[in-house]
């Protein structure tokens, strides 16, 4: 017993040590280290999401590092700082604070709307740039935060264009609509249903379930006796792929469009051959259309395995970062911040550059259909403004 | 006897100097840190009054936390538009989330102990499934640009300056908290000491015979719900304001547990246990995160997920404790002894360190 | 179509595996009055072995109900081995603890199950492949999957099984007289030890069955869907009334039509105004309703309090 107790002092010492080791940049000598930082969960359901993302944040990096980029005459390595937020905002503004600590010079993320929105307030009063690669809540970018940017359309752009798309190009005149109770579901699928109203679709249902869900039998069999034309989800692929598979156990033909969130390689495992012809869309282009999208995809593919969604975004989002940099030939946040603003480069899902609020111009959102197990882009919508 | 005021003031001295010391040493996120370390012991010490006081085991107090926060939330920033000052609020959310307490209390009074846990559980999942759902309190995109805590002029997110020292927002934040902790401190340890404090006891130790002793069980046990709710809710008027943005996911069941074990790793009715219990586990999973650097610098390459690790951990550390101390690190020396009376006939435990750590 | 009939089936296919992992956690509260917290993490693990042992096999031309024999009879001696080594180390050392560190105790193994499943298996959702025939029964304007017979039929002979086990048996008499008071059931004779861990045992082999079903249901398993699992398994065996076999298996089935029914018709009912969303809210209003008027449960003892 004595024993066990001395093992656990030992232990609490270590850990005790272990809170003062404070974190050091490995010393490339004479390099100015510049650090990055992305929050994103890595712990619980959304991990997958999570790993994506840093590692979209990750390949940029070491791309920036192998060219070799000089800042203030001085040559820069840029240094990744990667911190798990669990998708909880408390944890989310604590790691806020843990970038302003370290002087990051700008963090890509969060990954959740949820995460980004309370962080957003810590960055702004430091004055450190944050730029969202997957956090498409419209509120993030209109709280009138010079730092917050995105690299990504927000949802009211693409449930309007998917309402307009469900009349158009999908004939429905009947929809039933389902989300998952959580802020990028549901603000997805409630700015979907105003733009079907508006284009004359008649809404049957509006059923709810949430993130955790496996199980959507009894609202899906709610959606059958309305037998409509269309099924449209909001949420993540983690339930639109079981449900999928169970749309079809209970026989129901109507056809299935469903947000980014559902539109990649997950989706498309999860629901196996049950997914067949189902549609989802992803802002901006495919990958394979993306300007620089192929060489990309190649790359990440032979370092990381498939896409699951984001990391286009993550990679041009921290790219973003690294340019205005080099444009204003400085590290100092106070003087790259206004650059960004008025940047403008080629990056891998489109042209980069930001409006007013922060929020990425233009900004298309692309239609997929699943077809022979692949996602095959159907049309591009919204165009250039 | 001199040396209590003494021990005291150098121990006053220490806390206040704490966020300056935390900063130097750790960095500012460790103080931000420091100030969600003093939320959780607020919430902790409340739901002691509900766990360790009247030992009914009460698994959905985030319950009273959400509460105490959306009415902030929603009654001070643009949501509704009505800006209340925190003496309006901060009262209003005690009493609201009593008024919650009093409400799950009630029908579940004839429930014994682990039937109590699921209903209470239920109750927590009900208002959060509320929370996510209601329009007025904006669904699960919650409420945000909430208003930063202020007392008259005095706002506490700004830096301030004092005899020339530098306070900005959190440290504002540490000394506020730990105030309204104190607080909390006192009157939970005149409410132990109190008739009321000893019927809970009673209650507590065998509800059947404090019954026949002519307790109103019934209704001691309404209070301890709304007194624990109450410590909640405050908590939760601070937390809003503190973090400017509130949505159901920072109110799950997890959060419940969290608390849970703060109270009984700590050491269940004990307030020093408790107070030991909340900082211990607010800052855990952040001591552990330096792991990946640690592995690196050990092996050279980081073999085990970081992430995955420091939540490992965290899971062992708990189950360690409570192997190693099942009546919590810090327990009440009255407990500690009625345990350990039955076990010395069985002479199992050598181990009898009042202190943790402290065996080394 | 008939749609209540479909959703009583989804329920009653839903429920059979609540009641399934249900019986888990009411088999050990029975004996030692603890709350198995970690008992959803080992059907997680269950599931998470099968899905493995059947991803090594169906490239070797192994398919169909043969397969998931096979998976199952690696996964319960894993599960078996798992829930003996929990009880071994979080909880016997516990047994004379307060009330509530085994509680405790139990939320960090759980915890602990499910990042060491984040390493072993990553963080991405697994996919179960395709196998299992897709054949569809109908009854009376439903339909009704083969797999659904399938979970219905095995979880009602499993269950028909422990009802044998508990009560016909050497080994049940045992498990109730050590349910009923450990020391005298010691005293009479009874290694006290051994019926906890074959508690466990049972409980953990169930969960693997349970784990297997689950995954050739929804072909979906990642190391998060264990807890919430517990969560609603745990609900049905308070339910039912802890400690009572029958009662997990009745506040399963339950709780399962319960779900199903209240997402189904809750909208109708409120005409719009509460929807899908609150079916969990109907569920927990309905255990409260439950317990107010049947305090120990609707199959629980109407224990006499001990004084």
């Amino acid at each position: 017993m004595s024993r066990l107790s001395q093992a656990l002092c030992l232990s609490i010492a270590t850990l005790a040590l272990m809170a003062c080791s404070k974190p050091d940049g490995p010393a490339a000598s004479g390099d100015l280290v510049v650090k990055i930082g992305t929050s994103n969960p890595l712990t619980g359901p959304q991990a997958h999401l999570g790993k994506d993302n840093e590692n979209g944040t990750r390949m940029a990096i070491d791309d920036a590092n192998a060219k070799g980029i000089t800042i203030g005459g001085r040559k820069v390595h840029f240094e990744l700082v990667s911190e798990d937020d669990a998708a909880d905002p408390k944890t989310g503004t604590i790691v806020a604070q843990k970038f302003v600590d370290m002087q990051v010079a700008g963090v890509i993320g969060h990954l959740n709307s949820g995460t980004t929105i309370p962080a957003s307030r810590i960055y702004a009063d430091a004055g450190i740039p944050q730029i969202a690669a997957s956090a498409t809540n419209p509120k993030y970018t209109h709280q009138g935060f010079k730092t917050a940017f995105r690299v990504i359309p927000n949802d009211t752009k693409q449930g309007l264009e998917l309402g307009k798309f469900a009349v158009g190009k999908l004939g429905a005149k009947t929809v039933a609509i389902i989300d998952d109770t959580t802020q990028y579901g549901q603000g997805l699928a409630n700015q979907f249903e105003e733009a079907a109203k508006a284009a004359g679709i008649t809404v049957v249902t509006h059923e709810h379930t949430d993130d955790h869900a496996t199980d959507f039998r009894a609202i899906l069999t709610n959606v059958k006796a309305k037998a409509p034309d269309l099924i449209f989800y909001g949420g993540m692929d983690s339930q639109s792929g079981p449900m999928m598979k169970q749309i079809k156990a209970l026989g129901v033909t109507s056809k299935f469009l469903t947000g980014d969130g559902g539109c990649s390689v997950e989706f498309i495992t999860l629901s196996g051959a049950d997914g067949e012809g189902a549609y989802c869309s992803m802002p901006g282009m495919p990958v394979e259309k993306m300007p620089l999208g192929p060489d990309f995809k190649q790359r990440f593919n032979a370092k990381y395995g498939e896409i699951q969604d984001y990391a286009p975004y993550c990679y041009d989002a921290t790219n973003a970062l690294i340019n205005a940099m080099q444009k204003a030939d400085s590290i100092d946040p106070a003087k790259y911040l206004p650059v960004l603003k008025t940047i403008a480069f080629q990056g891998v899902t489109t042209n980069v550059q930001f409006d007013d609020n922060g929020d990425i111009q233009g900004g298309v959102i692309t239609v997929f259909k699943i077809h022979d197990g692949k996602l095959s882009a159907q049309e591009t919508l919204g165009g250039q403004q | 006897m001199k040396l209590r005021p003494l021990l005291f003031g150098l121990a006053l001295v220490a806390v206040l100097a704490l966020p300056f010391l935390t900063d130097l040493a750790l960095g500012r996120s460790w103080v931000r840190l420091l100030d969600f370390a003093l939320l959780y012991a607020m919430l902790a010490l409340g739901l002691n009054i509900v766990v360790g006081y009247a030992g009914l085991l009460d698994l959905g107090y985030v319950a009273f936390y959400a509460v105490g926060a959306y009415l902030y939330a929603m009654l001070a920033s643009p949501h509704i538009g009505m800006h209340l000052p925190l003496w309006v609020l901060l009262p209003g959310g005690a009493l609201l989330a009593a008024a919650f307490g009093a409400l799950l209390g009630a029908p579940t009074l004839g429930l014994r102990g682990d039937y109590l846990a699921i209903v209470t559980m239920g109750f927590g999942e009900i208002i959060r499934i509320f929370l996510r759902n209601l329009n007025v309190t904006n669904g699960p995109a919650g409420i945000d640009l909430i208003d930063p805590i202020q007392l008259g002029n005095f706002s506490f997110s700004a830096t301030h300056r004092l005899f020339g020292l530098v306070i900005p927002g959190i440290y504002n934040y540490y000394f506020l908290f730990l105030g309204l902790t104190v607080l909390i401190v006192l009157m939970s340890r005149r409410l132990e000491g109190s008739r009321i404090g000893r019927a809970w006891a009673a209650i507590r130790e065998d509800e059947i015979a404090a019954r026949a002793m002519g307790l109103n069980t019934k209704n001691l046990k309404l209070l301890a719900f709304a007194m624990g709710a109450t410590f909640g809710g405050i908590s939760g008027v601070l937390f809003a304001g503190f973090q400017g943005f509130v949505s159901p996911e920072s109110f799950t069941m997890n959060e419940s547990v969290m608390i849970l074990c703060m109270v009984v790793l700590g050491g269940m009715g004990h307030l020093n246990g408790v107070l030991l219990g909340a900082i211990l586990l607010a800052i855990l999973p952040e001591a552990f995160r330096p792991l990946a650097q640690l592995q690196q610098q050990t092996f050279g390459e980081v073999y085990l997920d970081p992430a995955s690790l420091r939540m490992l951990l965290f899971a062992v550390a708990l189950i360690a404790v409570m192997i190693l101390r099942p009546e919590g690190l810090w327990p009440s020396p009255v407990r500690k002894r009625e345990l350990h009376a039955s076990e010395e006939d069985n002479a199992s435990t050598p181990d009898a360190d009042p202190a943790p750590g402290g065996a080394a | 179509m008939d749609i209540f009939l479909q959703q009583v089936i989804n329920g009653l296919v839903q429920g059979s595996i609540y009641a399934l992992v249900a019986l888990g956690y009411t088999m050990v509260y029975g004996i030692i009055e603890l709350v198995n917290f970690a008992h959803g993490e080992v059907v997680m693990v269950g599931a998470l072995v099968s899905l493995s042992v059947i991803e090594r096999l169906v490239s070797r031309g192994y398919t169909g109900w043969p397969l998931i024999v096979i998976s199952v009879l690696v996964a319960i001696p894993t599960c078996i081995a798992l829930g003996l080594g929990i009880e071994r180390v979080a909880y016997r050392p516990l047994r004379r603890a307060p009330r509530l560190a085994p509680l405790i105790s139990a939320i960090g193994v759980s915890i602990a199950l499910q990042q060491i499943a984040a390493l072993i298996w990553g963080r991405n959702y697994l996919h179960y492949p395709d196998i299992l025939p897709k054949t569809q029964y109908l009854i009376g304007g439903a339909v009704i999957s083969q797999v659904q017979v399938v979970i219905l039929l095995s979880a009602a002979v499993l269950m028909a099984a422990l009802w044998v086990l508990v009560q016909r048996t050497r080994l049940g008499r045992a498990m109730r007289a050590t349910a009923q008071n450990p020391a005298v059931a010691g005293l009479m004779g009874v290694d006290v030890n051994r019926i906890i861990a074959t508690t466990f045992v049972v409980g953990s082999a169930l969960a693997a069955v349970a784990g297997t079903l689950i995954g050739a249901y929804y072909q979906v398993g990642n190391h998060t869907m264990g807890f919430l699992l517990g969560l609603k398994a745990f609900t049905a065996a308070v339910l039912g009334g802890i400690g009572s076999l029958g009662g997990a298996m009745a506040g399963g089935l339950l709780l399962g039509v319960i779900e199903n029914l209240g997402a189904g018709y809750m909208g109708k009912l409120t005409d719009g105004a509460v929807g899908s969303n609150y079916s969990d809210v109907f569920a927990f209003l309905m255990l409260v309703l439950v317990l107010i008027f049947r305090p120990s449960g609707l199959l629980g003892e109407r224990g006499v309090e001990k004084v």
